[in-house]
């Protein structure tokens, strides 16, 4: 009990401490030409992900319009407008993963997280991700979390390694 | 003045000289050499990215819209590798697109149909994957189909630029790039204001009016139904084109006949309300000016200006008049003074607009624009809509013998007609504030100074008791924002503004008749609909709206007088204030 209020305090500290610094990051950009990118790397950085309150105060300050920023966040893979959770569960769907069963994975991580693809969960915990090809075909089927990698899986092992993470 | 430098270039064989700063394209059309473009819109999107256009430079393949011409080149038009090429452009965008022509909305009127046809596409050499996405019905104006889109970007470089509205934009990347609201948003919870600006922009059937074609037959067969219908102003000088007549033509009495063979009860004119607009807005200036409060006084009359306005200067909210819309306040009459003389129970009148706008069908559903829950108008149809119901029914349009409005809202001043025209509702204002402030009649009744295409005009007007009166009129939004910002910044002090949406006003709405690329790059046609609707104003025998003896007579018979308290409950609204985003 006494945990969950420190950490609704801390929230609302970070809230502001965020606000903060995405301030000075655009204070920093304002008059930069092209400064549009580098803003959104910070809000980013800032909140894990591109936040959407966040993106309508670089539209008004930046005078750059939604439709812009959109387009921009959207072209790059680097950027994300999902936040991500505590850890990213990346399931390969490369062709050598999926005919090892890598759907049936994704299925039960899925069902098992009780979260959709590409969505994180709702306790901020982890965010899953299909993935295309890993590079561990030798170990098909592969899911990555966070730089973990875990090969020759079948859907009965996934209980056992998320436990690992929900410590 | 610098003379002009010339350049010297060769296009198939013909030597030629054109100014420095020409484009290939244009030095083209001016020996009679057409290309084709797909992506180009002049002035307005010119991102060479469709590559339709390409021309032999040398050994290389150009897109000639967007090159400049430079002493010497040898450029070539019709090379087996020029047709070759823009053969595969478009056989590439047919490949991920759903083609489905007899059923398009936009059959016949559709730049990549006439250009397949043109390059003699008879089969297609690639079949690949294809974009796979929901019909966006969400908007009550404006319908986007995604699998229709070839990605030109003609409709946002319109919304954006010529609008400033961005409601639009291109999202993802490579084959998955779409068009579309941010944050993948239904058009109808974005910023969108239904201008349809972006439906003329477009060169397919990816963009086009929410239709209510069906709603309207099924209302006409129903016996128990009153169905009246009113035409807006600028419909009048721009259905002709739809049946082959030229740009500028007046249809007014064939449009009425069609009306009739349609089917409707009641044929009666918006212009009717838009003198009786006139009288209340007039009014509302005299009052604010003699208060000084809320000014500049900007109109109202304009859904797709009044929902920027609410979403981009919400402080500004007050300043907007609060008059409806002249049909709203048609609709509203109808439902209620008319159904009385009529003795008609007012929720079995149906009242449809025609109407050279799209915003107006989310207008119509808006529910400030109410009485005793029933929407003032329940329909309204764009003129393309109104042709395509002629063309259904077998009419034949141009043969049809001129027939009159009904009474009594059919008659209208020329005040009421020119409100289709940018500058019209400012002069009509005008006319009817200068004489009853002068409490006396007025020789002049033109005020130029309001007139023409310009997207900012400003006159500064003296009233006869000495009040003085700096209007500003305004067409296209991209122009009112600039207006706005410098009224915002204090820079800019007027007392009246009169804003119309639509680059030109609403002779060019979005619901206006689709003209092709070409046409519009030879006739200019805001001036020629906006020349029809002043020679209307001047065939008219009352030009002044405050001299309509309807007018006269809705006020002594029912409303009392302009700004009554009845006035107010049928034909007076209010906003509101919406996100930015
Ligand atoms: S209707 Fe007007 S505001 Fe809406 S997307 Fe089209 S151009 Fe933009
Ligand atoms: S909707 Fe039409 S105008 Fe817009 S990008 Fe697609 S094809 Fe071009
Ligand atoms: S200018 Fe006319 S046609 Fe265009 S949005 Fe406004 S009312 Fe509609
Ligand atoms: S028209 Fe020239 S590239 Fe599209």
């Amino acid at each position: 009990m006494e945990q969950t209020q420190t950490m609704c305090c801390n929230c609302g500290n970070q809230q502001d401490e965020r606000n903060d610094k995405l301030n000075e990051l655009i204070q920093k950009y304002r008059d930069v030409k092209g400064g549009l990118i580098p803003v959104l790397h910070g809000v980013q950085e800032i909140y894990g992900y591109l936040n959407e309150d966040a993106l309508k105060v670089v539209s008004e300050e930046l005078a750059v319009p939604m439709s812009e920023i959109y387009g921009v966040a959207t072209f790059y893979s680097f950027f994300s407008l999902e936040p991500k959770g505590e850890h990213v569960i990346r399931v390969c769907l490369g062709t050598a993963c999926y005919v090892k069963g890598a759907q049936q994975v994704l299925d039960k991580l899925s069902e098992k997280l009780n979260v959709e693809v590409n969505k994180t969960t709702e306790d901020q915990k982890f965010t899953l991700e299909a993935s295309r090809c890993l590079g561990a075909c030798g170990l098909a089927p592969v899911i990555m979390i966070d730089d973990d990698v875990y090969g020759k899986l079948t859907p009965e092992m996934v209980d056992e390694i998320l436990e690992k993470y929900n410590k | 003045m610098n003379k002009l430098e010339k350049v010297k270039i060769m296009i198939d064989g013909l030597e030629i000289e054109v100014e420095k700063g020409t484009t290939v394209l244009e030095a083209a059309k001016e020996v009679g050499i057409h290309i084709p473009t797909l992506c180009y819109l002049k002035n307005v999107n010119e991102p060479s990215s469709c590559r339709a256009c390409v021309v032999e430079v040398g050994p290389r393949l150009i897109a000639s819209c967007t090159l400049k011409a430079e002493d010497g080149m040898n450029i070539k038009t019709n090379t087996k590798k020029v047709r070759e090429a823009r053969k595969t452009v478009v056989e590439l965008i047919l490949s991920d697109h759903k083609r489905e022509c007899t059923s398009c909305l936009r059959n016949e009127k559709c730049e990549l149909q006439s250009l397949a046809n043109n390059l003699n596409i008879r089969e297609l050499r690639f079949e690949g994957e294809r974009t796979r996405a929901e019909i966006d019905y969400s908007s009550p104006a404006i319908v986007r189909d995604i699998e229709k889109c070839i990605l030109c970007g003609r409709c946002i470089a319109t919304c954006s630029n010529v609008q400033t509205v961005n409601a639009i934009g291109f999202i993802n990347r490579g084959f998955g790039t779409i068009v579309g609201p941010s944050f993948d948003k239904p058009l109808a919870d974005s910023v969108c204001i239904n201008c349809g600006q972006c439906i003329l922009a477009c060169p397919v059937g990816a963009l086009y009016e929410h239709e209510n074609i069906n709603d309207i037959w099924r209302e006409i067969e129903n016996p128990d139904k009153l169905v009246v219908v009113q035409t807006a102003p600028a419909v009048r000088v721009a259905l002709g084109e739809e049946f082959g007549l030229p740009i500028g033509t007046r249809v007014t009495g064939k449009m009425v006949a069609a009306l009739r063979k349609i089917g409707f009860d009641k044929v009666f004119d918006t212009d009717f309300a838009a003198d009786l607009t006139i009288m209340e807005e007039g009014t509302e200036l005299i009052k604010r000016l003699e208060t000084g409060e809320n000014l500049p006084l900007m109109t109202s009359c304009c859904p797709g200006w009044v929902k920027f306005v609410e979403h981009n200067f919400p402080n500004m909210l007050e300043n907007l008049s609060t008059c409806k819309s002249p049909h709203e306040m048609e609709g509203a009459l109808i439902k209620s003074y008319f159904a009385k003389r009529m003795n008609v129970d007012p929720k079995n009148i149906v009242v449809v607009s025609i109407m050279p706008c799209t915003a107006k069908k989310f207008e119509s559903q808006r529910e400030e624009l109410s009485n005793q829950q029933m929407q003032d108008v329940d329909y309204v149809l764009t003129t393309r809509e109104l042709a395509q119901m002629i063309k259904e029914a077998g009419i034949d349009f141009v043969n049809l013998k001129d027939e009159e409005f009904d009474n009594p809202f059919g008659e209208a001043t020329g005040a009421g007609v020119i409100f289709g025209a940018t500058g019209g509702v400012a002069e009509a204002a005008l006319r009817t504030v200068f004489e009853l402030v002068a409490g006396k009649d007025l020789d002049t009744v033109d005020f130029n100074a309001v007139r023409g295409i310009e997207g900012i005009k400003e006159a500064t007007i003296e009233l006869p008791n000495g009040a003085v009166i700096n209007t500003a009129v305004i067409n296209g939004l991209g122009n009112a924002r600039k207006v706005m910002e410098l009224i915002q910044k204090g820079e800019k002090n007027y007392q009246f503004i009169e804003v119309m949406a639509c680059p030109g006003g609403c002779i060019n709405g979005g619901g206006q008749p689709i003209v092709d690329k070409e046409t519009r790059e030879n006739i200019d046609v805001k001036i020629a609909r906006s020349k029809a609707i002043y020679d209307e104003d001047k065939s008219l025998p009352i030009r002044k709206s405050h001299k309509n003896p309807y007018i006269k007579k809705i006020y002594d018979e029912f409303l009392g007088e302009p700004n009554s308290h009845l006035s107010h409950q049928l034909l007076h609204t209010n906003y509101v204030a919406r996100e930015k985003f």
